[in-house]
């Protein structure tokens, strides 16, 4: 059971919450014409071995949509932020290269 | 085997009813059905997996592989329950499992014979071997297989007990109340720590509990057990098993409430399961006793020498008259004694050449004889041990000299001990190999939230066992701020000696060429032995991982809890390694075997999920309504008139609405409000048309796409105000639609000054349709609704019988129709002051059924067009999409893939005939092959009363171009063919005049 600390709501049960998606990926503006860019947003991921950045949505709770920091290796949990104050974008910490 | 006349921890004054297949056991309060079996004189227990092999009572814990029995009868039947840990009471019925006719004549025992064929990986070679290029006769053997192989039998019947779920939070969680649980409990409760204490027995206590009656640990027991049941902060839970470990300290616990009655008492459930969310854990789980592997060791009269201990101390039985201990390290040596002086012949075979004397004075003046370097080659007897051969042995466990028979009816076993680090390792990964007390334990972290105490950290001295649990219990309740004093740690107290010192790794005995005497089990319940083991070697299947899948080792209820170690001694003598280099495989939950029943506490049949009812439900009911799942909602299906079955209802429904006129209860549609000054722009990135020039008091049908292009749903929308939409979704898709909403407008475009509200339960919405709803709506409303004043996609508010509401005027049905939307609380109301006004007008409600009938007259797509694959394209939605603005999905919409011009489109279909497609059903040419999928497929079908003809839609390869060619639909299912001309989906009223009228 993932315990998730929502920035609104507090620590909860990761039943109270959805995935969502990658988080490290940025939506192209809605002009963009490349289908490229369109096709890596919508299908191209990576599927890195230690901490990533997903999208979660405090689907019972308060509705918003979190960013979360997880460890995909040992399932630890680092930041939570609401989506909305959230940098886009790829994870900074230097793990994320591992 | 026999009950002694005094002792042991059972109540004599409380004599119970058990049985064992019809068999009348002298049972006590306080025995477990195993001892009581055992007490009786009843050896046999039952029948092994594979080979049918007569299989008695090896153990007295949750190791249990042998003593699977049946529980009770009827629905509360319950099969492989371990007779070890099933706590006896009045009234109880057991019978034996896995033999036919009886459990002493089986007929299965032919399996036994048929060993040579039924070897490791005889299933999987079985499968691709003789019959290659057919699988029939495979199909057919094994259902043979299946019958002859297996467990209990479960029952049929539904489960009339209750479960419950909950959750618990605590600061230290004690997992085991033996010596170091309870030594930890007790550190932690006096720090002032929120501590749960469990205990998969009845009693706490543990090993302690083996140890004769009236010993200085009993009184140790009373004391640590009185000082915790006095604190409040400590809850004490019994008969509850920890079998979970779970990220963030989690762990899930069943607690058995009423297993030990006929019956739950006083509306009790059964069981229990508890979610503990916790800061620290203290592992005080103990070690289980490891067999030693010899021909024959199977058989009923081979134990455990801790179990034959346990029976001996506990519950005052003996589980055998002349005993062979056979040992291959210390701990033995208690349970001999004990024997002995309990009035057995005992012979001591221990596998070492030398024995520390202080541990051989243990024997003196008490009758037992020695023999040490000996080993046991082969236990012989039928249905039980009558004869134990003993061989000395050379440092390889070979046979080294001549052998003795020894006549023997008990076979205690030790081949030293294995700490239960289940828990731990379903967490936190693999044990790692201790070469002093040569066990797998817990790596050592000191800043692991879960730490292992006592044995099962393979502590040395019972000393080290009480500081131990008593440090850890200090530690997790300081690290979980807790600040009171822990006091002094309890006294140690004599006991028994322990296993963990001078422990030798001969684990088998063999002949002297290094093969074992006849049949050497390994894993007890899956029928593996040694020689299966080696063969899974020569084959190449050598990692323990591999191993473990090729011979199905460990994989039974039982999870290898005796059986993993000897195989892993076993493979590494063969691959020439140590056991650290073999290593061993990945623990997983449940620690034991939990019920079905537990997991889905409440949450079966209607308690599934949620179920969600309109406002207006009640009216449906009250008036015959046969109501349909539609998801978590309830729907009226349709509304059955005498003599009415689906059909003829649905249809005279139909009729009538495009007659007269008929409501329909649509509450369900989803309904989100969205609102902000760039509420439009949203919309206008959301639907694939444009929202820009919608005027207040105006509605648009719309589309929306996924990010992918593919169509994910469609609905009106109505302009309330300025800056204040009011969308409608389908049913299906409206939490989709809301999720999604509110992560564009949080993620990616949060310029957008806009906020989305789902509002479907505030609103009641009612479609009225029909010739005469404009008349109708007249009468009953306070508003204007004539064609000038409310055309088509304009809404007005209004007053119905004393409420506002608001009056869409949309069409679903073709017909001239209308959407009223009430507050919720005032639903029932209107709809009734509609139904009342309505008797003038020949109104009749209708339900979705007709309505589904309504909307493919029209030719509207719904549900099972909107399914996930199709495109506008696909759907003859092109013309919706703006060309002027992006939208979600406007680029990847234009994938070569999903423009493909051989992409099935929507088509109508009118089936000849009587009976009417099915959905699902298949499209193919006229002529040729009825293979694969077709050229289409049929989505939605009914009949038609306004035509007079079954129709349906579909998606049909090339469709626009086959319009009036003759297919063929086929139902693989029903096995059905017929035949179908190609149309336009517009069936009825393809201009729409009905609806402007």
């Amino acid at each position: 059971m993932i315990r998730i600390e929502c920035p609104i709501c507090g620590l909860r049960n990761e039943t109270e919450f959805t995935y969502g998606e990658d988080a490290t990926i940025t939506r192209p503006a809605m002009d963009e014409q490349d289908s490229q860019a369109w096709l890596e947003y919508v299908f191209y991921r990576d599927n890195p071995r230690g901490w990533h950045k997903e999208y979660w949505h405090h689907v019972q709770g308060c509705r918003q949509w979190l960013v979360l920091e997880r460890n995909t290796l040992t399932h630890e949990i680092g930041s939570c932020t609401l989506a909305r104050d959230a940098e886009p974008g790829p994870l900074e910490k230097p793990e994320a290269a591992e | 085997m026999k009950r002694l006349a005094s002792g042991g921890r059972i109540d004599r004054n409380r004599p119970l009813s058990v049985s064992f297949d019809g068999k009348k056991l002298a049972a006590f309060h306080g025995d477990t059905l195993s001892s009581a079996m055992l007490a009786s004189g009843v050896s046999l227990a039952g029948r092994s997996f594979k080979y049918h092999r007569p299989r008695g009572i090896f153990s007295a814990g949750v190791e249990e592989p042998g003593a699977l029995v049946h529980l009770r009868e009827g629905n509360r039947h319950e099969p492989n329950a371990r007779a070890t840990v099933t706590e006896v009471f009045d009234g109880l019925i057991s019978t034996s499992q896995n033999a036919w006719p009886n459990l002493r004549l089986d007929v299965g025992v032919v399996n036994d014979l048929l060993s040579p064929f039924l070897s490791a990986g005889f299933y999987y070679k079985t499968f691709i071997g003789p019959f290659r290029h057919s699988t029939k006769f495979w199909m057919m053997c094994e259902t043979f297989i299946r019958r002859a192989a297996g467990m209990g039998r479960a029952t049929v019947l539904e489960d009339p007990d209750h479960y419950e779920k909950r959750n618990a939070f605590c600061d230290v969680l004690v997992i085991g109340a033996g010596v170091a649980g309870l030594s930890a409990a007790l550190a932690a409760g006096r720090m002032g720590a929120q501590v749960i204490l469990v205990e998969q027995d009845f009693a706490l206590g543990g090993a302690l509990l083996s140890d004769p009656v009236g010993g200085s640990g009993d009184d140790w027991l009373a004391r640590v057990r009185g000082e915790l049941e006095d604190m409040a902060n400590v809850r004490i839970l019994t008969r509850t098993t920890a079998f979970g470990a779970y990220d963030g300290d989690t762990y899930a616990l069943i607690e058995r409430v009423s297993d030990h009655l006929e019956a739950p008492e006083n509306h009790q459930v059964r069981q229990r399961y508890w979610l503990v969310h916790t800061k620290r854990t203290v592992m005080a789980t103990g070690a289980i006793e490891r067999p030693l592997v010899f021909g024959g060791n199977d058989k009923p009269g081979v134990m455990l020498a801790s179990a034959a201990q346990t029976y001996l101390n506990r519950f005052a039985v003996l589980a055998g008259q002349n005993i062979v201990v056979a040992t291959n390290n210390d701990s033995a040596y208690a349970a001999a004694a004990g024997f002995a002086r309990a009035g057995c012949t005992v012979t001591v075979a221990d596998m070492r050449p030398e024995v520390n004397p202080e541990i051989a004075a243990l024997l003196e003046g008490t009758g037992a004889s020695m023999l040490p370097g000996y080993g046991v080659l082969e236990a012989k007897g039928g249905k039980h041990v009558t004869t134990a051969v003993l061989t000395p042995i050379d440092k390889n466990g070979r046979a080294a000299g001549a052998t003795k028979s020894v006549p023997t009816d008990l076979i205690a076993v030790s081949g030293g001990w294995a700490p239960a680090v289940h828990l731990w390792s379903q967490r936190f990964g693999k044990p790692v190999f201790d070469e002093a007390s040569s066990a797998f334990v817990a790596v050592e972290d000191p800043h692991c939230t879960l730490q292992p105490a006592g044995i099962a950290a393979a502590a040395a001295s019972l000393g080290d066992v009480i500081v131990q649990g008593f440090d850890h219990g200090t530690k997790a309740a300081k690290a979980a701020g807790a600040v009171g004093d822990a006091g002094d740690t309890p006294e140690t107290f004599a006991s028994g000696p322990f296993w963990q010192a001078n422990h030798s790794t001969l684990w088998a005995t063999f002949d002297a060429k290094g093969k074992c005497r006849g049949k050497a089990f390994v894993d007890f319940q899956h029928d593996v032995k040694v020689t299966d083991i080696d063969q899974a070697y020569l084959e190449g299947f050598v990692s323990v991982e591999h191993l473990k899948r090729y011979t199905t080792l460990g994989m039974a209820t039982d999870q290898g809890k005796l059986a993993n170690i000897n195989a892993l001694s076993r493979m590494a003598d063969l691959r020439g390694k140590d056991i650290p280099d073999v290593g061993t495989t990945t623990f997983r939950p449940p620690f034991t075997p939990i019920s079905m029943g537990s997991i889905a506490g409440h949450e079966h049949g209607r308690h599934f999920q949620p179920t969600r009812v309109s406002p207006i439900h009640h009216w449906h009911l009250d008036n015959g309504a046969k109501m349909i799942e539609a998801g978590a909602w309830m729907r009226p299906w349709y509304y059955p008139g005498k003599g009415e079955d689906l059909n003829k209802a649905y249809i005279r429904e139909a009729a009538h609405v495009r007659e007269h006129v008929g409501m329909v209860d649509v509450s369900t549609l989803g309904k989100i409000a969205v609102q902000g000054p760039d509420a439009a722009e949203f919309l206008n990135r959301i639907y694939v048309n444009g929202w820009k020039t919608l005027q207040v008091g105006r509605i648009r049908y719309g589309v929306m796409l996924r990010e992918d292009g593919i169509v994910m749903d469609d609905g009106a929308t109505a302009r309330l105000g300025e800056h204040d939409y009011f969308m409608s979704t389908t049913t299906a898709n409206a939490a989709r639609v809301l999720a999604f909403a509110e992560k564009l407008l949080q993620t990616d475009w949060k310029d957008l000054k806009v906020h989305v509200t789902s509002v479907t339960d505030q609103w009641a919405t009612i479609a009225v349709a029909g010739p005469k709803s404009r008349a109708l709506l007249a009468k009953v409303s306070d508003a204007d609704v004539s064609k000038e004043a409310l055309p088509n996609n304009h809404f007005t508010k209004a007053g119905i019988g004393g409420i506002e509401v608001r009056i869409h005027r949309m069409s679903y049905s073709g017909e001239l129709a209308f959407e009223v939307y009430v507050p919720a609380g005032f639903g029932r109301h209107v709809w009734e002051v509609l139904y009342s006004f309505g008797k003038a007008f020949n109104l009749r409600p209708y339900g979705t059924e007709s309505m589904g009938a309504l909307r493919i007259e029209k030719g509207h797509v719904a549900g099972p067009e909107l399914d996930g694959r199709t495109t506008l394209k696909d759907l003859g939605l092109t013309g919706f999409a703006s060309e002027k603005k992006p939208f979600v999905g406007s680029i990847l919409l234009k994938r070569p893939v999903l423009e493909n011009p051989e992409r099935p489109v929507l088509v109508g279909l009118e089936i000849d005939g009587e009976t009417g497609a099915k959905p699902g059903s298949l499209l193919f040419h006229k002529t040729g092959e009825t293979k694969g999928h077709g050229d289409g497929w049929v989505s939605s079908a009914t009949y038609s009363p306004a035509l007079g003809k079954n129709i349906a839609m579909g998606l049909l390869k090339n469709g626009k171009t086959r319009m009036g060619e003759e297919i063929r639909v086929v139902n693989f299912v029903g096995n059905e063919e017929l035949s179908a001309k190609v149309v336009s989906h517009h069936f009825f009223d393809p201009e729409g005049e009905r609806q402007n009228a």
